[in-house]
């Protein structure tokens, strides 16, 4: 194309990539139909050469300009039985990856960054001292778990989930991915189920990869709205007369409808006197806060079905704190932070600001419930149920898996 | 920069050379001017700035606003830098720089102050100068934002509106706005204090600022390492009679009000430390006082920063001993005690090894401490999860919204700000809940404290 001296467009590098990640996905998603497809830590299936091509980024020595010594920068690191990490692996190809994993018969994969240097020699870079061995590129990930709500779901807790709290999820995905992609920019974005309780989100773009710690801070702090803390009862604080932008577009296009229509009575948020408690201790203003208590007190005698108790104490409380009667500040908001407090996503923010966190690779199976690490689809997320996600069991290894896979990898490479 | 002893450069030199900035002539330090300098204006220049400096250190500590800290910074500079001929000031100024590039490139902690209050001394000299001063010296930045055009701005005026309104500013004030990669403006994109859209933020001029000021630190930051490696290399040796003396001692002077000699001197004796603890401690001492107790142990960074800190407040060395072995003797026995530990705090009291009479850390060190694993020095303020923090602060009775303005001031990292809230420095604040403390600011002004 007459472009020897002009340096390849990246975007020619991560088209590639934007394929190659389609086809896992497509492979992902077409094999959690039947159990054998699936992709396997311990041996035969794991789709090695895919997940390669994917963490190539297109630097697979077929384009000018590309960087072979790419992919052998990646961390890896292997988790074995008896909790022996083996940290710092690297692999030059594909079939490296496989027969390392086939030797170690790891039973988790976690992924770093790409390094300056080859991270399995980084012993010998240390001595200098000179910030030598550094990470370079790394997706942007995110982590969200399903526990660090437990104190506004009352259905499940710790490492359970149900399809009534995994809604919160869906709500995380829904609101982080509209705006990763409306507010940020970024186009090639994965979404994995992480195998027991969450969601990972790996956000492969060039401009993704290349953002320092700092920016990724940034990114991560943008997100953040709750503010835990064990000595705080108030952790959602939405200051301002008005919502940014980004929380106003959440609020209205998500979150409102979700409480609204599905979480508050799937939690049953306002059936019982603790609960009850728990919504009136956001109030910032105490009369009200009793005003309401006086009138629920009241109420429970009477023959309501637990539907109408919700919606019906729901309606009140905003009424009551938009009526404008009460002159507290910030009371009119209130109702807003409510809704933020039951539903905003809450992202472990360790995880999305340092380029050297590791995270668990995609297409895993999850070490403890034997659960496949599937994408989700964003745009289909409501149908995403983690209790229907296939696991495996060693019987269906032996069988027809290594034909049925064969069968996807070839209509991947046609 | 050539040091002479004797001949003087007409400063109009140091116009071109060290970065104009135009009328307002606020350089940016790109390159060491050619000038020759003498070496007494090296070192009384240097001394000058660092006033300055020290100055703007010292208003951060105390938790000035910015329209404050815009006025101390004017006035500093007027102070100690400003000549009634502005080529002599631009000169001395950056002397002065370059000088203290010198002295402040030697260690990563000091690299880290001298960045941190360069460039907040440039950030607020920035923002009194004229708009078209500004724009200038955003050109010379290589910011090659330019103003969104009108038809763009009307398409997203609304937006920009709603972002003005939700960080508490009125609406449709600001027309001229940038757009600007997310990635080049951080601090904005983290506090929501800007528009996104596909990947750019729109930028009010008022918040330019930010833009300027994080490209200034990153060049500073880059030529502070390069100056260390020249320094390391080649310049130290070679200037092993002259110079390096004058960076040496530069570095460890100290411009803050003198309280080596206490007025009303203090001497605490072993029956008062608990005493103290609650009404005088500050939170990081108390802290280790309560692990140790808990724990009978701690690890070196806590003997270090508590051990010093008892000295600095009069413990003498025989109560040291008999402090520490009391709590360590009950979990390694006071035969252990004496042989691995009691040297080391006869050492802090300079009767061992190279009898140095140690002094208190100061907020500073004890802040960018890395306390890892079963530590617990370092700044409360800096290094405990916010959940543990809080914890922390209520247990000493401070809750509702004090706990939340001094929250907020962790998140934007005004560690110091903390401490001299912590030892009640309530008059500057409307915290009355911390009024209880103010015994512990005429306690610690009896300390070493070196802020």
């Amino acid at each position: 194309m007459g472009r020897d001296d002009e340096p390849v467009d990246s975007m020619d590098i991560d088209g590639q990539k934007q394929q190659q990640l389609e086809a896992l996905t497509a492979v992902q998603r077409g094999s959690a139909l039947t159990i054998s497809e699936s992709t396997m830590c311990s041996g035969k299936l794991f789709p090695y050469g895919d997940f390669f091509k994917w963490l190539c980024y297109g630097n697979d020595g077929k384009h000018p300009g590309c960087d072979q010594s790419y992919v052998g920068r990646r961390e890896f690191s292997l988790t074995l039985e008896n909790d022996i990490y083996l940290c710092f692996q690297s692999f030059d190809n594909a079939t490296e990856l496989e027969s390392s994993i086939k030797e170690k018969c790891p039973f988790k994969i976690d992924i770093g960054p790409v390094y300056s240097v080859d991270p399995s020699k980084h012993h010998a870079y240390a001595q200098s001292g000179n910030n030598v061995f550094v990470p370079v590129e790394r997706e942007l990930i995110f982590d969200i778990d399903i526990s660090d709500y437990d104190d506004v779901r009352y259905c499940c807790s710790g490492a359970d989930v149900c399809l009534d709290c995994w809604l919160l999820m869906t709500i995380a995905i829904k609101i982080l991915d509209t705006s990763l992609r409306d507010d940020f920019g970024f186009n090639h974005i994965l979404w994995v189920y992480s195998g027991s309780r969450g969601v990972h989100c790996w956000v492969c773009d060039s401009r993704a990869r290349k953002l320092s710690n700092e920016q990724r801070a940034a990114i991560a702090d943008y997100f953040r709205v709750y503010k835990g803390g064990e000595n705080a009862l108030k952790k959602v604080s939405l200051a301002g007369p008005v919502l940014h932008p980004f929380l106003a577009r959440s609020y209205t296009d998500v979150l409102r409808s979700f409480f609204n229509d599905k979480l508050l009575l799937n939690q049953q948020l306002f059936a019982s006197e603790e609960r009850c408690q728990k919504i009136l201790d956001l109030i910032p203003d105490k009369n009200v806060a009793s005003e309401l208590h006086g009138k629920w007190q009241g109420n429970r005698r009477s023959s309501l079905s637990k539907e109408d108790v919700n919606a019906t104490r729901w309606d009140q409380l905003k009424t009551t704190l938009q009526s404008g009667k009460h002159k507290t500040q910030g009371l009119r908001r209130c109702v807003e932070e409510i809704v933020f407090s039951y539903t905003y996503p809450r992202l472990d923010m360790e995880v999305s600001k340092h380029m050297n966190h590791l995270l668990k690779a995609p297409f895993c199976i999850h070490p403890k419930t034997g659960r496949v690490c599937g994408p989700i689809d964003p745009n289909n997320c409501d149908d995403f149920d983690p209790a229907a996600v296939p696991t495996l069991s060693q019987e269906e290894l032996e069988s027809a898996y290594n034909a049925k896979l064969q069968q996807s990898k070839n209509s991947l490479n046609s | 920069m050539e040091i002479v002893r004797s001949h003087r450069q007409v400063a109009a030199a140091a116009a071109a050379a060290g970065g104009g900035g135009g009328a307002g002539a606020l350089p940016t330090y790109k390159a060491a001017p050619q000038l020759e300098v003498r070496l007494e204006e090296f070192e009384l220049f240097a001394i000058d700035r660092l006033r300055v400096l020290k100055g703007i250190s010292d208003g951060l500590s105390r938790g000035k606003r910015p329209e404050e800290m815009e006025k101390l910074v004017s006035e500093l500079w007027k102070t100690h830098m400003r000549h009634q001929d502005p080529a002599e000031t631009l000169n001395k100024d950056i002397v002065s720089h370059f000088v203290l590039r010198l002295v402040y490139c030697r260690t990563e902690e000091l690299r880290k102050w001298f960045l941190s209050m360069e460039t907040t001394l440039f950030r607020y000299r920035f923002r009194l100068e004229s708009p078209e001063s500004q724009r200038m010296l955003m050109t010379e930045f290589q910011l090659p934002y330019k103003a969104l055009p009108h038809s763009e701005f009307e398409a997203v005026k609304d937006k920009l509106s709603q972002v003005a309104r939700s960080i508490g500013q009125s609406a449709n004030v600001e027309h001229v706005f940038f757009k600007v990669p997310f990635e080049e403006v951080p601090d904005l994109v983290a506090s929501r204090r800007v528009f996104l859209s596909k990947g750019y933020a729109y930028v009010a001029m008022s918040q330019v600022v930010s833009l300027v000021v994080t490209q200034f630190r990153c060049n500073i930051s880059k030529a502070l390492a390069l100056t260390n490696r020249k320094w390391t290399a080649t310049i130290k040796e070679q200037e092993k009679d002259r110079l390096t003396p004058i960076v040496e001692a530069l570095s460890n002077a100290y411009f803050g009000p003198d309280y080596s000699q206490p007025k009303d001197a203090v001497d605490i004796s072993l029956k008062d430390i608990d005493q103290l603890a609650k009404s005088s401690f500050p939170l990081c001492m108390r802290h280790m006082l309560d692990k140790l107790r808990e724990n009978h142990h701690l690890k070196h960074g806590g003997r270090m920063q508590f051990g010093l800190f008892l000295k600095g407040a009069g413990l003498k060395l025989e109560d040291a001993l008999a402090f520490w072995r009391a709590e360590f003797s009950q979990k390694i026995g006071s035969e252990r005690f004496d042989k691995e530990y009691a040297y080391t705090i006869r050492h802090n009291y300079g009767k061992e090894g190279k009898r140095t009479d140690y002094t208190p850390y100061s907020c500073q060190k004890i802040i960018s401490a890395t306390p890892g694993v079963g530590d617990h020095h370092g700044c409360p303020f800096r290094h405990f999860g916010e959940e543990n923090l809080r914890a922390a602060l209520n247990k000493m009775g401070v809750g509702g919204h004090a706990l939340e303005e001094i929250m907020d001031k962790v998140k934007n990292r005004h560690y110091q700000v903390l401490y001299f809230i912590a030892i009640g420095l309530t008059e500057q604040y409307d915290i009355p809940e911390l009024t209880g403390l103010s015994g512990i600011m005429k306690y610690t002004a009896s300390l070493h404290i070196n802020l």
